[in-house]
């Protein structure tokens, strides 16, 4: 097995059962001799080794994909937590309803994006995905089924929203959902001269819920941060249709040297000049909201290798300086990034515990794996967002240092203190290493 | 509106009977789950009212206990009306070196997956108004097309299957009863979780939405997902002195 940056491959013990009461069986293996720990694993789009847990077990949850009831009045759904977005939204558009949050693509299942406490466009008035789940059902290797909510086993619940799958088996959500007028945004695209340029607009963007950065790694050092600014709203009229299943084969693996500075710099100019790249338009949620959906597999563009992504949330305070400094690391290593995206992260606080995002500038940027030299890119951007108070994404780390984590996240041990003894993951024993 | 479709699946607990019921609950069907375990059904039934079912019914059966076929048929029929749409989805792909030796798990195979399902077929249509429209799909394998040393027990089982769906669809050609065989190649369902899985294999889903579409288009016979109709177009033309020399 191996996750959404394809860097390694390991050996897992992998299950799939179809039925909650197969998989719960499967946890609860109260008072048994010690077997190998155990990992949740939804549709391993983590990129770094969160959903990896080496010569453990996996239990994948893709099967467990069932609404067990959906409140149309109410805009409340429950269902299994191996339940991808891309199903749900199948579901609920035509009735009207859509995700309060969603992450840029839509094959995650509920429960990785509990687990991962995702974020999106709209975050700075949405906050995270966790903090629109009002209960969760996890079942610990005790063999107890217990219902979480902000009210019930409150610390448990705030330790399993963002807490890595590491706090037991999530078995069902229940998530508050929006009402939708129709399935369609209106979209603007606004080029950015610069990273200035960049917050000027992201501040008077108030009447657009939605918004994102890309950013050209490519531009001369006096224009950094310039790219393409876009933000999106509901539109109010369109119709309810949802999009339509994916279809189509994936995408081959390209030979490693295919992605590199040359092409990437051709894709960066090309995608920013391209025609009718700005201004005004309406356009459905699936091509706003999840272009890369389309290139299903596009992982593997990146080749054999693989590739790391860096992402890195920083405060409000340093942010410009920050983000600055991050992409001037970058620029000076001539890797480019084939897409790096800039997007600012508002003060709504989620519940978890572990969440990782915090009031001020999210940027990620993609490397395909050269060796030592991007490994020692990778961990200089990670040191240069930590030092300047920020932190870095769980689910798409692959190089931060236990240090580091710590300095991200002081409240881990709270986690760890929760963590069910009979889970664990790659991950996790890599950042806590002997202090867990 | 008009009343909803009436859908009776056998075997409603399988993987692709609920892809197959996912895609009619959309347009707001209503459905008798018949299987072996409540909780699963259950939990299957509450999905698809969410998705648009109209109605669910859940029913705990051993549809393989050939005696009691005739009268649990009756019963279906006499509780939930006539269905308009039967899924016959229940199988077990059984161990072919097991059934070599063990003649009691070579009788199994053939009384699930064929003995069985004939049986359930004409029960349910015993004493039917032919005039009153009515579609049976039934789930047989491209491993029925030709029997090969590798699954023959299973393969011939389904095999007669598809000759006695066969029949039957010529008996009532011109009527408005429709009779479908599903040929599904791999799918990537628990019942296949011990094959190891390549590009080839289909998701339930997608043999699901298949099956809808073949029986609203009253086909005689699907394969799914479709390139398996070139497939075993070539292999069921082999001749014998190549087929015999094959390992497949």
């Amino acid at each position: 097995m191996s996750s959404w940056g394809r860097r390694t491959r390991t050996s897992h013990m992998v299950t799939r059962p179809a039925f909650l009461d197969d998989a719960t069986a499967q946890v609860a293996t109260p008072g048994t001799a010690p077997v190998a720990p155990l990992l949740a694993r939804g549709l391993g789009r983590s990129y770094g080794d969160v959903c990896l847990n080496t010569d453990g077990r996996l239990l994948i949850t893709d099967r467990l994909d069932r609404i067990q009831w959906l409140d149309v009045e109410a805009g409340v759904v429950r269902a299994e937590a191996g339940i991808s977005l891309d199903r749900l939204l199948r579901v609920i558009v035509p009735r009207g309803l859509f995700l309060p949050v969603t992450p840029g693509t839509k094959f995650v299942t509920l429960g990785g994006a509990v687990a991962n406490d995702v974020h999106g466009k709209n975050h700075e008035t949405a906050g995270t995905f966790g903090s629109h789940v009002l209960r969760l059902g996890l079942v610990r290797s005790t063999g107890e089924a217990l219902t979480l909510s902000r009210d019930e086993n409150a610390a448990l619940f705030a330790a399993t929203i963002g807490g890595l799958g590491l706090t037991g088996f999530i078995a069902w959500v229940e998530l508050r959902l929006v009402p939708i007028r129709s399935a369609l945004l209106e979209t603007e695209t606004l080029a950015v001269r610069d990273l200035d340029d960049f917050f000027r607009i992201a501040e008077a963007s108030a009447e657009w819920p939605f918004t994102v950065a890309w950013v050209d790694c490519f531009a001369p050092a006096r224009e950094l941060g310039r790219g393409l600014f876009m933000r999106s709203r509901w539109a109010e009229t369109g119709g309810l249709s949802a999009h339509r299943a994916a279809r189509g084969p994936a995408l081959p693996e390209l030979p490693g040297v295919v992605l590199n500075s040359l092409t990437l710099r051709a894709f960066n100019a090309l995608y920013r000049r391209r025609p009718h790249a700005l201004g005004r338009r309406t356009q459905h949620y699936d091509p706003a909201f999840y272009p890369l959906d389309a290139l299903s597999g596009w992982n593997r563009l990146y080749g054999r290798r693989g590739f790391y992504q860096h992402q890195s949330a920083v405060p409000a305070a340093v942010a410009p300086d920050t983000v600055r400094r991050l992409l001037e690391t970058t620029a000076a290593q001539r890797q480019g990034s084939f897409l790096a995206v800039l997007k600012r992260l508002g003060g709504v606080s989620s519940p978890g515990v572990l969440s990782f995002p915090i009031e001020g500038a999210t940027l990620a940027l993609d490397f395909p794996d050269r060796g030592e030299r991007t490994r020692r890119l990778m961990l200089a951007l990670a040191e240069q967002a930590t030092a300047a108070g920020g932190r870095l994404y769980p689910a798409k780390d692959a190089v931060m240092s236990p240090e580091m984590f710590r300095a991200g996240f002081p409240r881990w041990r709270e986690v760890e203190a929760w963590r069910d003894p009979a889970f664990g993951s790659d991950f996790w024993r890599r950042v806590t290493g002997d202090a867990a | 509106m008009s009343a909803p479709c009436r859908i009776l699946i056998l075997g409603a607990g399988s993987a692709i009977a609920q892809g197959y019921a996912r895609a009619r609950a959309v347009r707001g069907a209503s459905f008798v789950l018949v299987g072996l375990n409540a909780t699963r059904l259950a939990a299957i039934a509450d999905d698809l009212r969410a998705c648009g079912a109209q109605g669910t019914e859940v029913v705990t059966a051993d549809l393989a206990d050939l005696a009691g076929i005739e009268t649990r048929a009756a019963d279906l029929r006499a509780s939930f009306g006539e269905p308009d749409e039967v899924l016959i989805a229940y199988g077990e792909l059984g161990d072919q070196a097991e059934s070599e030796c063990d003649l009691d798990a070579a009788r199994r195979a053939i009384d699930v997956n064929f003995t069985s399902v004939a049986l359930w077929v004409l029960a349910l249509l015993k004493n039917r108004p032919p005039q009153v429209p009515l579609s049976i799909a039934a789930i047989g394998s491209v491993a029925g097309d030709r029997g090969r040393a590798s699954n023959f027990v299973y393969g011939s089982a389904k095999g007669g299957l598809d000759r006695f769906l066969e029949g039957l669809a010529q008996k009532h050609a011109g009527t408005p009863v429709h009779v479908l065989t599903v040929k599904p190649g791999f799918v990537d369902s628990p019942m296949t979780d011990g094959l190891a899985k390549g590009p080839l294999f289909a998701s339930p889903e997608a043999v699901g939405a298949a099956i809808a579409r073949a029986v609203e288009k009253r086909r005689r016979v699907v394969y799914v997902p479709w390139f398996w109709w070139g497939i075993m177009t070539i292999i069921r033309h082999l001749p014998w002195v190549v087929f015999r020399r094959l390992r497949i």
